[in-house]
């Protein structure tokens, strides 16, 4: 008879095992994290934090960075939103689930799956280039919003079908149209859930580069509209470290990069705890 | 005995089953009228009806009409949203809108042009009193609505229908899942209401049917078995079936 393991045994190994390798999944984002931080946050002074960059980046601070990524997210989001927001709203509420929404949400999936440096080839040629836009924080901003569609659509989606369908029949039965049920009724209990979605974005437009470079450029001088080229945190630290310029400002940078994406994302996970508490 | 709502061959179907069958029935006005039947039997398919709501349904047909007032309210280009002020509904489940218990009261009047708030303030009063609710909650009217009690959020239901000052109020078994005592808060206000209002009332449950009813309707399978006033069908009803769904027999 062939020996086998005992089940007790072979119980334990597998737990053993499965704790290692999730483990290991967030070893390597402590790993990342403590990096940068060890690296970069040195760098971060007030000075750091409030100037413009000099000699390339060589010397001087990432104010301007910081300003163009808050323009950019501006943009990006200004569009996103109400375009994300009114797709959810007409995919939920206004149509039955046939072959056209399933078209329509199979279009938005594959939407969510172009590289995002073709979505930036794609902005070059048609913002930058054929509508004469140049590079500008206005043409980074439309093509991010693209970017950032799929996503606000999907959880916008999902929020606005959590709101229980008794408060739309409730307020149906009150005389009120659809529109105003929506507005008054269905948007606000699923609020929670679309600022998520938007947070989430917003972590997308901080960390996105092959985009920008294409679209906004990389201009390193403190953009003064959203005609201008303006060069964002983590286009900054691709150069610097690309063209091997500064790491210790690159490192600094990546530093304000990570933190504030960490920030962003633990305040889209409490928002998000929030919501489900209340449901 | 003026007829507040006359059903005339009414059928319905939903995804070619058939749900109600040549129905023809009367709703008196300032009368509350009972509809009692089995599961299944078309009941609150019927109520919806009465405010509409039923063309929320994919795939319905309806053939028939209906007279409120005189007024068929089966036509497709009806204000359906105009009609549902007239007909406000309560449903079997109560569900507050996620805000205050002040704000759930006026949301219908506010909507449909109410914006004195002397007046909103007036008609949340009248109506948290008709439904006897006021003075278990006129200290609290900004604390949310989910916060009360089952039975008080049925009434506060309720209330919320009245503010609408609708001229029909359908109720679909307002009392379901709740305390003898909620349950008999609830048939205390209904019995008050119908001097100003018209009720139809859906309900399994026989003995309330019984209690608060001026007419009965006994609905099977979609069709109507037998329409009376209360004392006639439950003291000698014509249909067999009538008799043996009263007495216990089937349902």
């Amino acid at each position: 008879m062939a020996t086998r393991i005992n089940p007790e045994i072979l119980q334990r190994a597998v737990k053993i095992q499965l704790f290692s390798l999730t483990g290991f999944t967030i070893g390597i984002l402590i790993f990342i994290i403590c990096f940068i931080s060890v690296k970069g946050l040195p760098q971060i002074t007030l000075e750091f934090l409030t100037s413009n960059p000099l000699d390339m980046g060589r010397s001087g601070g990432i104010f301007a960075t910081i300003v163009s990524t808050i323009y950019l997210i501006f943009v990006a989001l200004m569009i996103a939103i109400p375009l994300g927001i009114g797709a959810a709203i007409y995919l939920t509420e206004y149509t039955r689930e046939s072959r056209v929404t399933h078209l329509i949400r199979f279009g938005t999936e594959c939407l969510a799956g172009i590289p995002s440096i073709i979505l930036g080839l794609f902005g070059f040629a048609f913002f930058v280039m054929a509508l004469h836009l140049g590079w500008s924080i206005l043409s980074g901003g439309m093509t991010m919003s693209i970017m950032l569609l799929p996503t606000i659509i999907r959880t916008s989606e999902e929020a606005i079908k959590a709101v229980p369908y008794e408060l739309r029949e409730v307020s149906f039965s009150l005389g009120v149209t659809k529109w105003q049920t929506v507005t008054r009724v269905v948007l606000p209990a699923a609020l929670p859930g679309v600022v998520t979605g938007i947070v989430l974005s917003i972590g997308r437009c901080i960390g996105e580069t092959a985009v920008v470079i294409f679209t906004a450029g990389s201009s390193l001088r403190l953009s003064e509209s959203f005609f201008d080229s303006g060069r964002t945190m983590a286009v900054h630290f691709y150069i610097l470290a690309r063209e091997g310029i500064s790491m210790p400002n690159a490192y600094g940078t990546a530093a304000i990069l990570t933190l504030s994406i960490l920030v962003i994302n633990l305040s889209a996970y409490y928002i998000m705890r929030q919501f489900l508490k209340k449901m | 005995m003026s007829a507040k709502i006359i059903v005339r061959n009414l059928n319905f179907s939903y995804n070619h089953h058939k749900v109600i069958s040549d129905l023809n029935l009367m709703v008196e006005a300032n009368n509350i009228l009972g509809i009692m039947g089995p599961a299944k039997s078309g009941k609150t398919t019927l109520l919806r009806i009465f405010n509409r709501l039923c063309d929320l349904i994919p795939n319905i047909r309806v053939k028939g009409e209906i007279f409120l007032d005189g007024e068929n309210i089966l036509l497709p280009d009806l204000d359906v949203d105009t009609l549902r002020t007239r007909v406000g509904m309560v449903f079997d489940k109560p569900v507050p809108l996620p805000r205050s218990i002040f704000e759930n009261l006026a949301y219908g009047p506010r909507i449909h042009g109410v914006k004195d708030k002397k007046r909103l303030e007036e008609l949340v009063e009248k109506s948290l009193r008709l439904a006897i609710l006021w003075d278990e909650v006129k200290d609290r009217l900004q604390e949310p609505a989910t916060k009360l009690s089952g039975g008080q959020q049925q009434r506060l239901c309720i209330a919320r229908t009245l503010a609408m000052e609708p001229e029909v109020i359908l109720l679909d078994e307002p009392t379901y899942g709740l305390d003898p005592i909620s349950t008999l808060k609830i048939e205390q206000a209904l019995q008050g209401l119908k001097k100003d209002y018209t009720i139809v009332l859906v309900s399994n449950n026989t003995w309330q049917v019984a209690r608060i009813s001026d007419n009965v309707a006994f609905l099977l399978m979609g069709e109507l078995v037998e329409y009376g006033t209360a004392s006639e069908i439950f003291t000698v009803p014509k249909d067999r079936r009538t008799n043996d769904y009263i007495s216990g027999r089937f349902g």
